[in-house]
Parts: structure tokens; sequence; C-alpha cells
């Protein structure tokens, strides 16, 4: 057997020079006369440290890291490929204390394998919850996941196996598996990386849904900035059309079901559901009113599923080892792991999965190590642009869905984003508004209308213009976009909004700040 | 011997002059697709650089839909253009993760070295700059895209080198 060695092909990895790295190793083994496999894995998620260049040794696998294209000749000198010491050397990337602390389910093979080997993914438990979704049949797999507790990932956490149950119980018919591939949220990137890094994770998911429902075609609608996860998707599925496991009769079995991804086109609105099949459907975006739910009409007004890519991701893992595995971990009505992405002014950033119940504090500080800046945190934003910025005396909050909306917070799809105490609380509440008004798919008035108002007034507080009178006009906007909107697009920017001006009011001119009469 | 999954950044720039025979060729490629528009007008994209208005009604007389519903539908997505882009795309991500990471700084010097605006193309064709939300760097940020490829951790080093690639 040759020597192999893995370099990251991950968008992450890449932006930070991997594609440079891994021609550097091949022209340096053509030079050298060495027959080495380089392998374009996915990310293991500890993106400080790419790109992280990993090498098989007879002690398992070392990793090195970040690595340059210029360390490489400095690298291969000083024993690499025998996994021999070098500064960059980080040794058993699974013993890095970041890695070692996670509880991997979902992102288990992301980073290990080579991420469109079916083979490969066969041999490190792919297929295999497929494999007892057939046997079981589909309401017995809607039941398995069910059981499992498992809730939506894309952001409203709505349980899985009802959504699943409601289409599983209209009558035969098309009926379509619809992934939300849109993650369009600030922070977030959780979709990516597995689409990227374990493509066949996701067709297995959507596969499922597919015995589950009694849907034989699905679509993954993913954001157009993201043409790595387009690409490593569409490889994947032909992989798996070619091996039976997409198609008629997938995996030998009675049950039919194919897919296909379709590619957004830059409109932030499209992730919300009905949005997006809208999109689909080749429409503008307009978000549809509910009722009918996309369960009895969705796409081209077929009983749909539509799920987040994380949510579907999830699923093999439950039917593989039971929903009981899964629901064992977690917190309250919050079952099973989170991967959790840390993200912004952050000194380890990247993608940590983990049990629900760690706190916000934790996260930020222990896992995530403060700031790369080294300064103070001063704001966290978690959920993306429509989730709330948390002061530090809020860091005590367990990552759990109801614990954040308790405290007017949402956990979205994951997202941390950290902040030092250089940021200004006010541009980043103005922010909030504007993206709400360049996003608006403009179906209702409060969204469109009040998010242009809110941006114009914030501006008349940055200039301390009539400051009192004006944040009580942002107030009464924020009331009633939370009341008055269709959907959360307009319904959560109060989040940011709101949450800026109460624990941040120094930043608004109001005085003292409440963040440090509170502690 | 490689194995696995790479995109390697594919320079853009050199796109095909419009004319309705490639457009009707693009429009038949994707006839048998379900809900063919987007499909349609991002391969009008790639081929041409932007959408351009003849292609319009060609493709609302292909699918059946008036030429209002296809306008409608290209206007209302960021991605799609009315116009040729600038030889080079320059995609910066203004979202709150990379402002978190300076981002505003950033951008700010990006357009300076570009001498381009947010949302223009130069007038001598050269650069299109483009405020994009969010691109998945976000453990990585302030980042960008540039002619397709990323790039992670922007600083000071990597403005110069986006501005002379800009140049050529
Ligand atoms: C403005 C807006 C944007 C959204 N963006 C996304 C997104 O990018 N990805 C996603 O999975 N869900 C997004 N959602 C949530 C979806 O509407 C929907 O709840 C989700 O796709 C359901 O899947 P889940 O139950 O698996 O989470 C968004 C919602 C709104 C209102
Ligand atoms: S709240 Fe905004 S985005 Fe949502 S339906 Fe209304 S106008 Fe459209
Ligand atoms: S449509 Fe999902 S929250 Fe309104
Ligand atoms: S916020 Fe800039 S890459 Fe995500």
């Amino acid at each position: 057997m040759s020597a192999r060695i893995y370099v990251p092909g991950d968008a992450a990895a890449v932006a930070l020079g991997a594609d440079r790295v891994a021609k550097a190793f091949e022209e340096a083994f053509r030079a050298r006369g060495l027959e080495v496999q380089i392998t374009r894995n996915g990310s293991r998620g500890m993106h400080w440290l790419e790109p992280m260049v990993e090498v098989v040794t007879s002690a398992g696998r070392i990793a090195y890291g970040p690595v340059k294209a210029r360390d490489v000749a400095g690298l291969l000198d000083a024993g690499f490929l025998d996994g021999k010491g070098h500064e960059l050397r980080l040794g058993d990337p699974e013993e890095i204390p970041f890695f070692k602390r996670q509880q991997r389910f979902t992102f288990a093979r992301c980073g290990l394998i080579d991420p469109v080997s079916l083979d490969e993914y066969r041999a490190n438990g792919g297929y295999k919850g497929l494999e007892r979704a057939i046997e079981l049949g589909g309401p017995a797999t809607i039941e398995e996941v069910f059981e499992s507790g498992l809730r939506g990932r894309g952001g409203a956490g709505f349980p899985t196996g009802i959504k699943w149950r409601t289409v599983g119980q209209t009558p035969p018919q098309q009926k379509y598996i619809v992934c939300n591939a849109d993650e369009g949220d600030s922070g977030t990137f959780a979709d990516r990386m597995i689409m990227e890094g374990d493509p066949f994770t996701l067709i297995e998911g959507m596969t499922i849904a597919g015995v589950g429902v009694g849907a034989t075609k699905g679509y993954v609608y993913c954001r157009s900035e993201y043409p790595h996860a387009i690409k490593a998707m569409n490889a994947a599925i032909k992989v798996a059309r070619k091996a039976g496991y997409l198609g008629k009769r997938v995996a030998g079995s009675d049950y039919d079901f194919d897919m296909e991804v379709r590619e957004g086109a830059g409109a932030y609105v499209c992730g919300e559901e009905t949005s997006l099949l809208e999109s689909i459907e080749g429409k503008r975006g307009l978000v549809r009113a509910k009722p009918p739910l996309p369960a009895h009409k969705g796409l081209f007004g077929r009983p749909t599923v539509i799920n987040n890519v994380v949510s579907l991701c999830s699923v093999p893992f439950i039917m593989a080892n039971g929903a009981k595995s899964y629901a064992d971990v977690g917190f309250g009505r919050s079952r099973g792991t989170m991967p959790i992405q840390l993200a912004g002014n952050v000194k380890q950033g990247g993608l940590f999965e983990i049990a629900f119940g760690i706190t916000l504090g934790e996260l930020v500080e222990d896992v995530a190590g403060g700031t790369f800046t080294g300064k103070p945190i001063r704001a966290v934003q978690v959920g993306g642009p429509l989730g709330a910025y948390l002061p530090r005396h809020q860091f005590d909050t367990p990552f759990d869905y109801e614990a954040f909306t308790k405290i007017d917070a949402l956990i979205g799809h994951g997202g941390v984003v950290i902040f030092d105490e250089d940021v200004d609380m006010a541009r980043m509440a103005r922010f909030a508004m504007e993206f709400c008004a360049v996003e608006s798919c403009g179906k209702c008035t409060p969204c469109r209308i009040g998010s242009t108002r809110g941006v114009e007034t914030l501006d008349k507080v940055i200039a301390g213009q009539d400051r009192e009178r004006n944040l009580a006009v942002v107030e009464d906007l924020c009331h009633t976009m939370k009341l008055g909107s269709l959907c959360a697009l307009g319904g959560f920017t109060p989040y940011p909004v709101m949450s800026a001006i109460t624990h941040f009011p120094e930043d608004f001119g109001r005085g003292r700040p409440l963040s440090v009469a509170a502690e | 011997m490689s194995s696995g999954y790479a995109v390697v950044g594919e320079a853009r720039g050199r796109y095909e002059a419009w004319s309705p025979v490639r457009g009707s060729e693009i429009i038949a490629d994707h006839l048998a697709m379900e809900g063919a528009t987007l499909p349609i007008l991002h391969a009008m994209q790639g081929a041409f650089g932007y959408v351009p208005q003849d292609a319009v009604p060609l493709i609302a007389d292909a699918l059946n839909l008036s030429r209002a519903e296809v306008h409608g539908t290209m206007t209302f997505y960021h991605d799609f253009r009315h116009e040729p882009a600038g030889k080079h795309v320059v995609k910066v991500c203004v979202a709150e993760a990379c402002q978190a990471a300076g981002g505003n700084v950033t951008s700010d010097r990006i357009a300076k070295a570009l001498d381009c605006a947010f949302g223009e193309t130069r007038p001598d064709g050269q650069v299109t700059l483009e405020p994009i939300y969010c691109l998945g760097l976000c453990s990585c940020s302030p980042s960008a895209m540039v002619n397709g490829r990323l790039i992670g951790r922007l600083d000071d080093e990597a403005i110069d080198e986006i501005a002379a690639e800009c140049r050529s």
C-alpha cells in the first residue's frame, strides 16, 4: 500500500490555502519520486488549524497545521510521512482537546473519509440506517425518528417525526423530500461542511425520509454561495446512483428514490420554507401564507417534507443506532446533539458538535478560547441575523431551545458569533434592520416598510438626534414587526435590535451600561 | 495520485457574446426539468456573464409564462445581473461574523484598493465589486470570493493580491 495523506477540500480550508498546499505536496512527491496518495477530505472542524494536513502512519493518523505551501519541503525533510516531529505537528487529531470533548454523532465521518468514496462511507457505518429503515418500513421508520426527539435544526426546532407523520398520513401520490440547504445565517457553516465532507450522509438521510413517508423524489436547494458544496453533492449523487443507492429499487429494496440539487440565487428569504418551494418552482421567493402546510400542499402542490440539512443528516445515526442512543443525550426537551458553529472574532473557530445543555459561557470562553484579538468578549449573537445579542451576564444560559426562548433569544441553526469590546451595538442594530430591508420578500408591510423606517430612525439615534423619542419609535416599530409579519424575517428582526438596545443601552446614548449594573 | 473531492477556483471573466441561437440552446437543455426557470437563468448568466434582456421573452415563450413573470423572477434574486459584469468579480462578505472580525475596515480598504464602490462596475469594465451576505467562512473571517476563488482571513497582503489580480 502506498503512503496516504489528507489535505482538506473543505471551502474554509481552501479559503486558507489548502489547494495550494495540495499542489505543493503533489509537486514535491513527484520531484522526490514518492508514490503518495493525496485525498481531499472534509474538515474536522478546527478551522484555526486549517489547512490541517493528516498523514496515515503505523501509529494512526497524525495531523499537522496550519500548513502553508511553503512549509511542505520542510515537513517532508522532517519525516512528515512517518509522522515525525515538526513545529506544526499536532499529533492524533482526535486527541486535540477541542475535538476530544465533542460528541460527534452527525459529523462522525466528516474529515475522516474520502467524501465521495462509497466504500469508505460504508466501511464507517454508512447506509446501516437505510438498511434498517427498509427493514422496518415507512411507519416504523417515522416512529423511530419521532422517538429520538429530533427537532428541526434549521431554526424553528419543530419535531421532525411529527412533520414526517403528517406527510406519511397523506394518501399515496407523488410526494417530495426537500432539503433546505440555503444556510443564509451569518455565523453558520454546518450544512456546508457536511455536504462537502460527508455528502452521502445527506443522501442517506433523504432516502430514509423518502422510505418513511413514501416520497420518490428529493431536491436539495443549496445557496449559490456554496459552489464547493454543490459540486460535492452532485459528485456523490452520481456515485450513489451508479451503485444503486439512488434510482429505482434503492439498495435492492422495493423503494424508489432519486434526487437532484437546485441552486439558489442569493435571496436570504428563500431559506424560509415556503419561499424556498416557490423558488424551486421557478417563481419569485414570496413567502406563502399557511395553511396549507407544506406537508399537505408543498412543492408543486404535493405533500412535501422540508427539512434542514443537519436535521436530515442526523437521521442515519438515529436509524443505525436506535432512537434511544440519540435521545439519551441532551437537555430538557432538546434531545441529541447540535453542531455548534463558533465564528466571528474567535480564537478557536470551527464546528463543535455536542449534546444540548452546554452553557454559552463554556462555549465561547473555554471551547472557543475567547477572541482572536485577545480583547474581552462583549457580545455574542446566537442564531444568525434574526438572533439576539447576548451580554456576558447571560453566558450561563444552557444551549437549549426553551432556555433561549425564555431570555428572548433563539439558538436557530446553532451559529455563535463572538464580538469583542470594540463592537458598536447601535451599528449592529442598524445592520439588522438594514438586512431585513434588503432581504424582505415584500409581501407584508411591517417587514417591508418597518425595516426601512427602522434604518432611518436608528440613523437618527446614531446621529444623536432626539434620541429618546426616536428609540421609542424603534421600539414601536419592533413591536409592530413582531406581531404583524407573516414570517420570521420581519417577525424576528426585532430580536437583535431590541436585545442590543436592552443590553447595551450605553451604545444608544442611554446612560449606564445595564450589563454591568446587573453583575 | 489524488482522490477525494476538490474544486479549484476557476477564473471567470471570459464570456460568450449574447446570441438568440445560443440562448435557445441553453433553454432547450433545461426544458425537461420541473421548475426550469432558475436553472435557465443561472445557465444564461454562466454563459454570458449576465442575463440579457433579450433572453426574457425566449424563456417566457419556452416555459409558457408571461414576460412579466420571468422578469419578476429574474429581478427578485440578487444573483442575476442585468448588465455585463466587469472582467474581474470581487464579492466581499459584509455580514455579522465578518464585521465582528474587522470586516468594515477591510471592505472599505478593498473598495479603495480597487477604486470601485460596492454594487458597481468600474467604468473601465475591469472590475465589479459586490457585497455578499455570508460565504460560510465565518470562522475564518473576514472573507471574500474573487473570480470564484475563496479567500479567508483577509489581511492587507491578501487585499494587495486581489488588487494586483484585478489589474491584469
Ligand atoms: C427568513 C428565514 C430564513 C430561513 N433560512 C433557513 C435556512 O437557511 N435553512 C434552514 O434550514 N431553515 C431556514 N429557515 C427555517 C425554515 O423556514 C424551516 O423552518 C426549516 O427549513 C424546516 O426544517 P427543519 O424542521 O429541519 O429545521 C428560515 C426561516 C426564515 C423565516
Ligand atoms: S415578514 Fe418580510 S420576508 Fe416574511 S413574508 Fe413578510 S415581507 Fe416577506
Ligand atoms: S413561516 Fe416559519 S416562522 Fe413564519
Ligand atoms: S459572515 Fe462572512 S462568511 Fe459568514
